[in-house]
């Protein structure tokens, strides 16, 4: 998880305390994941139990800083070195929507998908705007920060490039005439969780599944 | 008075050829831009972005509607005023750069000044001052073979808005260029449209029309929807 490592990494400069750490960690990503003060003293506690961090000085004002280990120090390099892996079967919620959409009768998909490339345009102009509100970075922490808008605008661009590629796909689907919408199923499948039925009650037939008899209720 | 928009198409249509095979490229478009506003126009291969610009530009006339440059109706202008409208309140950013290789930076932008009637020294001083505003006043006496791609582009915009024009067409200025060098043009051309001039930027990539206050989709030569940007920072907790 980045913000265990992240905070770990920060450690790695230097002893700090837990609010400490919350603002550099803010310093360098521009505020665009805020952390919450006692999500930073869960994550110390389980560094300081897996043998990552150790409690060090008190000041004076009573703050606990902590101190990376040198087992810590080698999950930093670790985690510097190696890639970050994404899983590819995050649900999408909008690559289900248009699934979903591209199934049903009577939608206008291209509709949907323009609905949706204004939205992310718009989204895609304000992150523009912001970044374009910066100027150019002139220190290590615009740097990061400008690092931070451009991950979220190329991700955003991403978005509206699969819209424009999914439009051109069902444009040619539609032209092949394959783009049909999708019937439910005669097929239906036997596993389920069928509603108890009391003796007499009308059986259920294919295409009605999704309906109750009046004795089930 | 009500101020004119920059620019104004008014139910612009295209169409080439004629009979069975006439190829409709645009059908009653309407479109302003006012100053201080850069509008991107989207769409696919052949949808008639290029199309509305050279239209937009005084460079074809359409078959039907209306296009009113600065409160100057086209329609009702000479060719030879439609040019002398074109040099004095157009700029145009192609892709390809378009700079003439024979002439340095400095003379590439002070030419369509000089063709204006500009004498040549007060011509030049624009140029310079043009030339600065793309950071690039060192490069002046230099060729366009001894400039890069971003340097050329970033004299084709300086040529684009030099003696105080007021519209910017831009056709894919950044298609020729890497990622980052494509977002010092596209901050240049947004820092001119911010000083007071309008632009049109076609483009098919959606982090470059993201530069622009409006974006207008394009399809079959039809407009079909319109995104505005919303302000700053909303998005992100501490834009600082």
């Amino acid at each position: 998880m980045s913000v265990r490592q992240s905070l770990l990494a920060i450690l790695d400069q230097g002893p700090c305390y837990g609010y400490q750490l919350r603002s550099e960690f803010d310093r360098r990503t521009g505020s665009t994941w805020p952390l919450n003060v006692g999500q930073i003293y869960n994550t110390l506690d389980r560094l300081e139990r897996d043998g990552l961090v150790d409690k060090a000085d008190i000041d004076a004002d009573g703050q606990i800083y902590y101190e990376i280990t040198a087992a810590g120090s080698a999950e930093v390099a670790s985690w510097l070195g190696s890639p970050v892996v994404r899983t590819a079967a995050t649900r999408d919620e909008l690559a289900i929507k248009l699934a979903i959409a591209v199934t049903l009768p009577g939608i206008d998909i291209a509709h949907v998908i323009q609905v949706q490339r204004s939205a992310t345009l718009r989204t895609l102009q304000e992150l523009t705007r912001t970044k374009n509100a910066t100027s150019e970075p002139e220190s290590s922490q615009e740097l990061a920060w400008m690092l931070v808008i451009d991950s979220l605008i190329f991700t955003t661009e991403a978005e509206v490039r699969w819209l424009d590629h999914s439009e051109t796909r069902l444009a040619r689907a539609a032209a092949a005439g394959f783009a049909a919408p999708l019937p439910l199923s005669t097929d239906v499948p036997k596993r389920g969780r069928p509603v108890k039925q009391t003796t007499g009650a009308s059986t259920t037939v294919p295409g009605d599944s999704m309906q109750t008899g009046p004795a089930s209720s | 008075m009500t101020e004119h928009p920059l620019l104004r198409l008014d139910g612009v249509a295209m169409q080439y050829g004629s009979g069975e095979t006439a190829v409709t490229a645009l059908v009653g478009v309407d479109l302003e831009v006012a100053r201080g506003e850069l509008v991107a126009i989207m769409g696919a291969s052949g949808s008639g972005k290029s199309t509305l610009l050279t239209i937009a530009g005084g460079l074809t006339q359409p078959t039907s509607g209306e296009v009113i440059v600065e409160g100057n109706w086209l329609s009702e202008m000479t060719p030879r005023q439609v040019a002398t409208l074109r040099r004095r309140s157009l700029g145009f950013v192609f892709q390809d750069f378009n700079l003439i290789p024979a002439l340095t930076a400095l003379e590439n932008v002070s030419l369509p000044l000089e063709l204006d009637g500009w004498k040549s020294r007060r011509a030049r001083r624009a140029a310079l001052d043009a030339l600065a505003v793309v950071e690039l006043s060192d490069r002046a006496t230099h060729f366009p073979s001894d400039l890069s791609g971003g340097q050329q582009q970033r004299v084709a915009i300086a040529r684009a808005v030099v003696g105080g024009r007021s519209l910017v067409l831009a056709d894919e200025p950044t298609g020729a260029l890497d990622s980052t060098t494509g977002e010092m043009v596209l901050r240049m051309l947004r820092a001119r449209v911010d000083a007071g001039a309008g632009g049109i930027l076609v483009t098919h990539d959606a982090r470059h029309a993201a530069w622009a206050d409006r974006i207008v989709f394009l399809r079959d030569g039809r407009v079909i929807d319109e995104a505005a940007a919303r302000g700053v920072g909303s998005l992100l907790g501490a834009a600082s």
